[in-house]
């Protein structure tokens, strides 16, 4: 592991000459950091934005789940939980989920993945990462200047008359829209272009597959909605009504508009979660995947079909029937691939080798949650139940299912696998795994009472619910488990932290894992290879035998049991 | 293959790539792949604009009397001669003659200058005096056909909202045609190859284009 | 101890079918997530690496094994498409004996109008067992009307009508729920429908409801009041008079039919038209009548009198053979006539 291709740069900084030379050591500058065009250091500059943004997220979303516990309120005003729900909305989906998988794991892996030395336009990956910190700065700017309260949805008329720092948030989210544009470019053009020789499309990782049906979308489905949002600005901003009913527009037009994008940008969120998960269960399992290629078909069919679904959200909105019924069907469509996936994930752990570590105690528990996210959409989707349940807290405990206990588990999962790959040293197992089941039991006792009290007719972005007292005991059991949750994810904040100086240091291959990135050293360095890899074999090629030498340093050998 | 490569016996590659080829095919995908969004950036208009108006056709006729089609089409030829040029400088980096490229890509700077003025001098400006801009001063429509004001004011909307992101794509465009002019003169390295000037030319030709279908969607309507 | 209610009140003849399909997808999402989770724990331990479990022919691949498992879900899943898009069908399109509501929601209130006139802020009283259809406007922004125990509700939307309609099976005290986001007071903006019975209905009519007014005048005389000569009037009357003038056309027989316009274009002058005629007319113009109405009503009327009007002009005679069914309503306006 004595690394000297790449030379230090002695001028700049201190680095530890007993320490190989790695991506994150060659240089200590601020300087360098904020400058850098390493996809590996931007990786970890977003990991940083999205935490900082996810904390905020989560301080919204417990002042909420507070004030919930009663149904006269607990201490806020009215414009003010408005307010709170808004900038939990809006934080957690335009600054942290979207950018949250691909901006860091992806953009730190996919080049290793394939075998590249970075990605194809390194300053255009910084710049994104500027503009996603420019974005997060203009919309917290909003909230210090007053608030949104329009919600994360922005429908008009609504929010082209609503008095608050409507159009500030606005830019931001179209300016953070760019920044994701960008990423989604680039993994294109670097997944299309930079493979290395001998990495056929087939035999990409899931993951890669999973972020380029993910770049897709960001590309066809991110301009869509930053125009229609920019056109709000303009009414807001010079009078420019198009989707005003004073006008003889249409502020329906606005919704179809915004789902064009926001449906498929639930699967821009998913998506790379379900590529990391492929790569935990056949890591985990030391198996290949069941069904390579219905897998990676499946990330692109629903990457086709999730752009022909978004009248789902408009059941009920005045768009014809006929019209809902091919939206209806469609969404039954869409179920299908992911049925696939969560079929082919479980075939590929029978027969293998389970590694029960933090990693595949996150996958175990993505694949139950995400199997209630994903079979709950079914009620949405079939147009009867939908009427009853449409923006319900139904619909609430449907798509954090969705997006908390599939892609944040993935996330935390992913970040769990190859921490030891982006720092060198591992963490504590043990809890670790504990965290993962905090999350696991913390999520459902927070969304599961969700469902019923949606079913019930709780509607959502209510404040009060004095109506109907009887939801009380619903939303105390999720504000209860809020806290449970909340102590789930405060755990790994703290140990991983703590790897990063403290934590046990790691080989190339902790896990006896698969795929290039395990063939390089922990932490890579700057170009990812010293020698660029040329004979790629298959993914997840287990067949050929398992390298578990250093695993078993790290966890001990398997007792011999029965 | 890889350490040697990597050494960049060409100085013209960057680090990430393995060699020229891989750099220019990767740069060429980047911006078509660009221009897809860009397409749906202004696809999302069209449709608005194509749902109002089927809604609205009559109107949206009697209203479209408002604008001179001789001087949009003045603009279409404009713009036309300036991809030609365009295409002129990209064919002159190709084979190498920068101060070609450097003099047809004045031309363009002047024809993307003559179409703003256009634009601005003879039809938004004087819009603004008939009262028909949305954003300054009262909107108030006086030219009868039985229009609503509403109507004539959500077409004001549209055709602000699209050939004003029309024109903010010309002023980008002269911004970045500056700038490779600059890169041109002062012979920097990343200019040696053609292929900047081959992205460029793309992103003119794509504002080109959008402009060939706003015309006749503005100025030529059938009744 | 747990004395907590579970599921929503069945009070409308929606209820049963869509429980039915819920219960169904309920079945259907535990049986998956059990055999999933289970399969996927006991695998996870069976397989744990060092077991000594049987791994003899591992297969990576079986497209035949693929297709048996996506066909069930997607099998199951159009049955439940079928079902509930059956429902759907039922929830939208009202019998035509229901009685027509008329609903205008603004920030933040619901205003409620019965076929005999008689007005209610944030209640609804109806009788049981008689289809209740909404005609729904919205002064502001877009609100959804939502009554959870009746299994249904639509958007408000500003700048046309849109309609629901339920038959409540149940006497009782519900609530009516906005259920899109509006603004400050948005979880405020609701109250109960009241489902009495019939003639505790009727009584309530008579009476006038809650006000406990002498005489409630039905939309359509309130209409008629806005539409004729007395003093307060818009005088519509001066134009549209009994027969077709240089100034404007009569309005008698126009609801329901075809008209033509200037344009040479024609429509059916359904509610959606008459509300467009009042307050922009050079929309869709009646040829011969260029300009001759002033277009400045919207300022002048509400959402609610707009609606009076519609319903006066209905009573000017309704087309023949009228592809619309004009809104009559027998049963319930029995206790206006006195």
């Amino acid at each position: 592991m004595s690394a000297t291709v790449a030379k230090p740069d002695q001028t700049e900084g201190l680095y530890d000459p007993k320490e190989p030379l790695n991506y994150i050591n060659v240089q200590h500058t601020l300087k360098s950091w904020l400058l850098t065009g390493d996809h590996k250091r931007i990786a970890i500059l977003y990991l940083i934005g999205i935490t900082f943004f996810f904390f905020l997220g989560s301080i919204a979303a417990a002042m909420v789940r507070l004030e919930l516990t009663s149904p006269h309120g607990v201490m806020l005003e009215n414009d003010t939980y408005n307010k709170m729900f808004s900038a939990h909305g809006i934080i957690m989906i335009f600054l942290f989920l979207i950018p949250s998988i691909p901006a860091t794991l992806g953009n730190f892996l996919v080049p290793i993945m394939i075998g590249a030395r970075d990605l194809a336009f390194p300053r255009l990956n910084l710049m994104s990462w500027y503009l996603y910190m420019i974005a997060g700065a203009m919309i917290l700017c909003a909230f210090f200047m007053g608030g949104v309260e329009a919600g994360w949805t922005f429908y008009t008329p609504y929010s082209s008359l609503a008095k608050s720092q409507v159009t500030l948030t606005l830019v931001g989210v179209f300016i953070g829209g760019f920044s994701s544009i960008f990423t989604g470019l680039n993994f294109i053009v670097t997944i299309h272009k930079m493979r290395a020789p001998g990495m056929g499309w087939f035999k990409m990782p899931l993951f890669i597959w999973a972020h380029y049906a993910t770049s897709v979308i960001i590309m066809l489905g991110t301009p869509v909605v930053a125009i229609t949002l920019l056109l709000v600005v303009l009414e807001r901003a010079f009078n420019i009504g198009i989707f005003s009913p004073d006008n003889g527009g249409d502020p329906v037009l606005f919704q179809h508009m915004f789902w064009f994008y926001s449906h498929p940008a639930v699967y821009i969120m998913v998506l790379p979660g379900m590529g990391v998960v492929s790569e935990l269960i056949a890591n985990g399992s030391g198996k290949k995947i069941f069904g390579y290629d219905f897998v990676a078909y499946s990330s692109l069919a629903i990457a086709a079909i999730g752009f022909l679904v978004w009248g789902h959200h408009m059941f009920v909105a005045g768009q014809s029937m006929y019209q809902g019924v091919i939206f209806s069907l469609l969404s039954f469509v869409v179920a299908v691939p992911s049925a696939i996936k969560v079929f082919n994930w479980t075939a590929t752990i029978y027969k293998g080798q389970v590694k029960l570590n933090t990693p595949m105690v996150y996958a175990l528990g993505f694949m139950g949650l995400f199997v209630i996210g994903g079979l709950t959409g079914l009620y949405l989707s079939s147009m009867g139940t939908d009427v009853h349940l449409t923006a319900t807290y139904f619909v609430v405990a449907h798509f954090h299912y969705v997006m908390v206990g599939g892609t944040v588990t993935a996330f935390l999962g992913g970040l769990h696998f190859w921490w030891p790959k982006m720092f060198g040293r591992m963490y504590p197992d043990t809890l670790g795994i504990v965290s993962a089941i905090m999350v696991f039991f913390g999520f459902n006792f927070t969304f599961f009472p969700q469902f019923i009290v949606g079913w019930m007719g709780m509607p959502r972005r209510y404040h009060y619910y004095y109506f109907a007292p009887e939801f009380q005991p619903y939303h105390l059991a999720s504000s209860m488990g809020a806290s449970f949750l909340a102590i789930g994810f405060a755990l790994p904040a703290c140990y991983l932290t703590w790897s990063i100086f403290k934590g046990r240091k790691v080989g190339p291959n902790p896990w006896g894992a698969k795929g290039l990135e395990w063939t390089t050293q922990s932490p890579p360095i700057t170009t990812n290879f010293e020698t660029m890899p040329t004979d790629i074999p298959e993914a997840y090629d287990f067949d050929s035998g398992i390298d578990d030498s250093e695993y078993d340093e790290i966890f001990g050998k398997p007792k011999e049991s029965k | 293959m890889s350490a040697e490569a990597h050494g960049h016996a060409n100085h013209l590659v960057y680090h990430q790539y393995e060699d020229l080829e891989q750099q220019r095919e990767s740069y060429i995908v980047g911006m078509w792949s660009f221009l897809v969004t860009e397409i749906m950036m202004f696809g999302a208009l069209f449709l608005a604009y194509m749902i109002y108006r089927m809604q609205y056709q009559d109107h949206f006729y009697v209203i479209h009397k408002q604008l001179d089609w001789r001087v949009g089409g003045l603009n279409t030829v404009v713009l036309l001669f300036s991809s030609f040029a365009m295409a002129m400088a990209v064919y002159y980096h190709q084979v190498k003659q920068p101060k070609k490229v450097f003099n047809w890509l004045i031309l363009v700077q002047l024809c993307a200058a003559a179409f703003l003025v256009i634009k601005i001098g003879l039809e938004w400006i004087p819009k603004a005096g008939h009262h028909l801009t949305p954003f300054y001063g009262t909107f108030e429509w006086h030219y009868g056909g039985g229009v609503p004001p509403e109507i004539a004011k959500l077409f004001f909307s549209l055709y602000f909202a699209m050939t004003g992101l029309h024109g903010l794509h010309v002023v980008i465009g002269m911004i970045v045609i500056g700038a490779l002019q600059w890169m041109i003169h002062k012979k920097h390295p990343l200019v040696e190859d053609y292929i900047p000037t081959e992205m460029v030319g793309l992103y003119w030709h794509f504002v080109d284009i959008v402009w060939i279908f706003l015309y006749p969607l503005y100025y030529l309507m059938p009744q | 101890m747990f004395n907590y209610p579970m599921a929503p009140e069945q009070a409308s003849t929606f209820g049963a079918e869509h429980d039915f399909i819920f219960y169904l997808i309920t079945i259907l999402t535990v049986f998956f997530t059990v055999a999933v989770m289970v399969c996927v724990l006991y695998f996870a331990f069976k397989y744990r690496r060092g077991s000594k479990a049987n791994r003899d022919n591992i297969v990576h691949h079986s497209q035949k094994l693929e297709i048996a498992w996506s066909m069930p879900p997607l099998i199951l899943g159009l049955v439940i498409f079928g079902l509930s898009t059956s429902l759907f069908v039922k929830v939208r399109v009202p019998p035509k004996d229901a009685a027509e509501f008329f609903v205008v929601g603004k920030q933040w209130m619901w205003h409620i109008q019965h076929p005999s006139g008689i007005r209610e802020n944030n209640t609804l009283t109806i009788p049981v067992g008689k289809p209740v259809k909404l005609t729904m406007i919205s002064q502001d922004v877009i609100h959804a009307f939502y009554v959870p125990a009746f299994r249904t509700q639509y958007m408000v939307i500003p700048g046309r009508y849109t309609t629901m309609w339920f038959n409540p099976i149940k006497e009782g005290k519900y609530p009516i729920f906005c259920n899109m986001y509006c603004g400050t007071q948005h979880s405020e903006m609701g109250g109960y429908v009241y489902v009495v019975s019939q003639p505790e209905y009727a009584a309530f009519v008579a009476r006038g409801g809650d006000k406990k007014k002498d005489h409630v005048q039905t939309l359509a005389e309130q209409g008629k009041s806005l539409f004729g000569g007395n003093t307060g009037s818009l005088n519509c009357v001066s134009c549209h008079g009994e027969k077709d003038t240089e100034r404007g056309p009569s309005l008698s027989g126009i609801a329901g039919s075809m008209r033509k316009f200037a344009d040479g274009q024609s429509a059916l002058a359904d509610d959606d038209y008459l509300r467009e005629s009042i307050i922009a007319p050079e929309k869709r113009l009646t040829a011969g009548y260029e300009g001759t109405m002033p277009p400045d009503y919207k300022s002048q009327l509400s959402e609610e009198q707009i609606r009076h009007l519609i319903e006066y002009i209905k009573t000017l005679g309704v087309a023949k053979a009228a592809p619309v069914t004009p809104t009559t309503m027998p049963a319930l306006s029995g206790g206006t006539s006195k």
